[in-house]
């Protein structure tokens, strides 16, 4: 059984430019992958590396004073080897689109959903985007740094 | 199977239903979904064409709250997420907690955890068994569960103090130690629920009415379920042979002699026969912790981090100080990130918790099994009539408390 490190090994030697970093940490690794790549390395890590599950993808803003400032977390599982492996893209403020892996695991419909919904971050091709947790005429994005605990004003659903 | 969720209000949708289907909004108050759910459902005669769950009518804003409180304060609000399974809520969060901190929890600790636990994934299945019955007419289990049930929320309301918000465990072990006599609560408990799961089965398992209501219904495929993030009895109703107590164990569970119940056919039965038999695997991890409950700390040894007892507050005055601070100020968590996943009674509840170096977490992200399997709900009961939608909400054993958050 292959350990998470040489996963990431075998993916640098398909493409170097699809790792951007790696970090280990706490008995689990991070890869940093640009936000173009991030699809390939899905697809590569789901058909040839045996992470056939898609367990959590969720958003996090880094605080409005950070570049680049949200990042989305792909927290992949396999049902074969039960390894988990973090994948991470950062995404600067005003470009903070990356392309859905919803075509790779359906599960991941309603994590974008969410992360867009609470976080801001758009997924390209998602079949549909909107709003999941919040009404759909919410305004702004609830887990951004600067978006106050209490909101802006109290909301009504009027 | 369509699977695309789209738009409900554009006017192609619209258009199309007015030919020959209608749309029907079933919920957000009824009593069948399990809390506030509502389901768009476009019907051609009695057969679901679409299924769209529409979800967030309880959502508090709770991960933001996370990113407010300091570290121990956001036990108290992970119950209330799966208020069905709030100890596992716990075990999932300071699990997160202890993993960046770096601690060791002794024995006597762990072993109550998995009794707790495993205490609460039978009261989850009681109440999951109980509704499910009622939702397809059978009223009787109902009343049946919900007595198992009731001793078992005694038994942690006389641990904890709380019925359905324990809050038990705590960063680095347990709030307190479990009372006087509580070996003897359980025992009795566990000397009457064989008998108890007898007369479910009496009621139910064998029941024509049940199996016609159940079989070949809302079905899955293994591959779709791992497609769809399935996780817990649902997927094993699946055949997959899954489970994080097993493959990722934690707390000690592999040291815990105890079956993987699996079913193949994927359908409200398969999911069904999986809880129910799941119920006796718990049964026998409780008993066998139990047997190892011998005497010893049940706080990790980190006075920064764990509260001082009582006692030793009122005599070290660095316990006093301690306190002051861990109460007054917080403790300070290495950054970092991590994702610690347990098998609670419904599933993968996953965490993931990053932390900036301070008292408050940056980032707590809860990744709740019932907000993934409710997603493969259109897969599942498309295809199907009305009735058997509520069939198949019942055998994902949903709780909308964590799917909003």
């Amino acid at each position: 059984m292959s350990t998470l490190l040489e996963f990431v090994d075998k993916l640098k030697e398909k493409n170097e430019a699809w790792v951007a970093s790696v970090v280990e940490a706490y008995g689990e690794v991070t890869v940093f992958v640009p936000a173009g790549s991030i699809v390939d390395v899905c697809r590569s890590l789901k058909e040839e590396h045996g992470f056939d599950m898609l367990a959590d993808l969720c958003g996090a803003d880094r605080g409005p004073e950070e570049d680049p400032r949200f990042e989305v977390n792909y927290h992949l599982f396999s049902t074969t080897h039960y390894q988990r492996l973090r994948l991470k893209v950062l995404l600067a403020e005003d470009d903070a689109h990356v392309h859905t892996v919803t075509h790779l695991w359906k599960t991941a419909d309603w994590h974008e959903r969410e992360t867009y919904d609470l976080v801001g971050v758009k997924f390209d091709g998602h079949p549909d985007l909107r709003r999941i947790l919040l009404p759909s005429d919410f305004d702004g994005h609830a887990l951004r740094k600067d978006y106050p605990l209490r909101g802006y004003e109290p909301y009504s659903l009027n | 199977m369509a699977t695309a969720v789209q738009n409900i209000n554009s006017p192609e949708v619209l258009d199309s239903a007015l030919e020959s289907q209608m749309t029907l909004s079933m919920g957000p108050q009824h009593p069948s979904t399990h809390g506030v759910l509502r389901l768009d459902l476009r019907l051609d005669g009695e057969m679901v064409i679409k299924a769209i769950p529409d979800i967030g009518y309880l959502h508090t804003g709770m991960e933001k709250l996370f990113e407010y409180k300091k570290y121990q304060q956001g036990i108290v609000i992970t119950d209330r997420m799966d208020y069905l399974n709030p100890l596992g809520n716990n075990l999932a969060y300071v699990m997160a907690a202890e993993k960046l901190l770096g601690l060791e929890i002794p024995e006597r600790a762990q072993v109550i955890r998995v009794l707790m636990c495993e205490l609460q994934r039978i009261a989850s299945h009681m109440v999951w068994f109980g509704t499910s019955c009622l939702d397809m007419g059978a009223m009787t289990p109902f009343w049946f569960t919900f007595k198992e049930r009731e001793k078992i929320l005694n038994l942690i309301e006389s641990a904890s103090g709380g019925r359905m918000t324990p809050s038990y465990f705590r960063i680095g072990g347990l709030m307190m130690d479990l009372p006087a006599g509580f070996e003897n609560r359980v025992n009795q408990f566990l000397r009457d629920f064989p008998d108890a799961l007898e007369t479910f089965d009496t009621l139910i398992t064998g029941n024509t009415i049940w199996h016609s209501r159940t079989k070949g219904v809302g079905i899955i495929s293994k591959e779709d379920a791992i497609d769809w993030g399935l996780t817990g009895p649902s997927l094993r109703g699946s055949g997959v042979d899954l489970d994080l107590r097993k493959v990722n164990p934690y707390s000690g569970y592999e040291t815990y002699d105890f079956d993987i119940p699996t079913e193949p056919d994927g359908d409200v039965w398969s999911r069904f026969k999986v809880r129910m038999r799941e119920l006796t695997e718990s049964y026998k991890i409780v008993r066998q912790a139990l047997e190892r409950l011998k005497p010893g700390p049940i706080k990790a040894d980190a006075p920064k981090i764990v509260l001082p007892d009582r006692d030793d507050m009122r005599k070290h005055m660095d316990s006093l100080i301690h306190h002051f601070l861990i109460v007054a100020e917080g403790f300070n968590v290495p950054a970092g990130e991590v994702y610690m996943a347990i098998e609670a009674s419904k599933g993968e509840l996953g965490v993931y918790m990053k932390s900036n170096g301070g008292p408050k977490p940056e980032r707590v992200h809860f990744r709740g099994p019932s907000f993934v399997n409710l997603s493969a709900l259109p897969v599942m009961s498309e295809g199907e009539m009305i009735a058997d939608v509520v069939a198949i909400i019942g055998s994902l054993d949903i709780v909308l408390g964590e799917i909003d958050r």
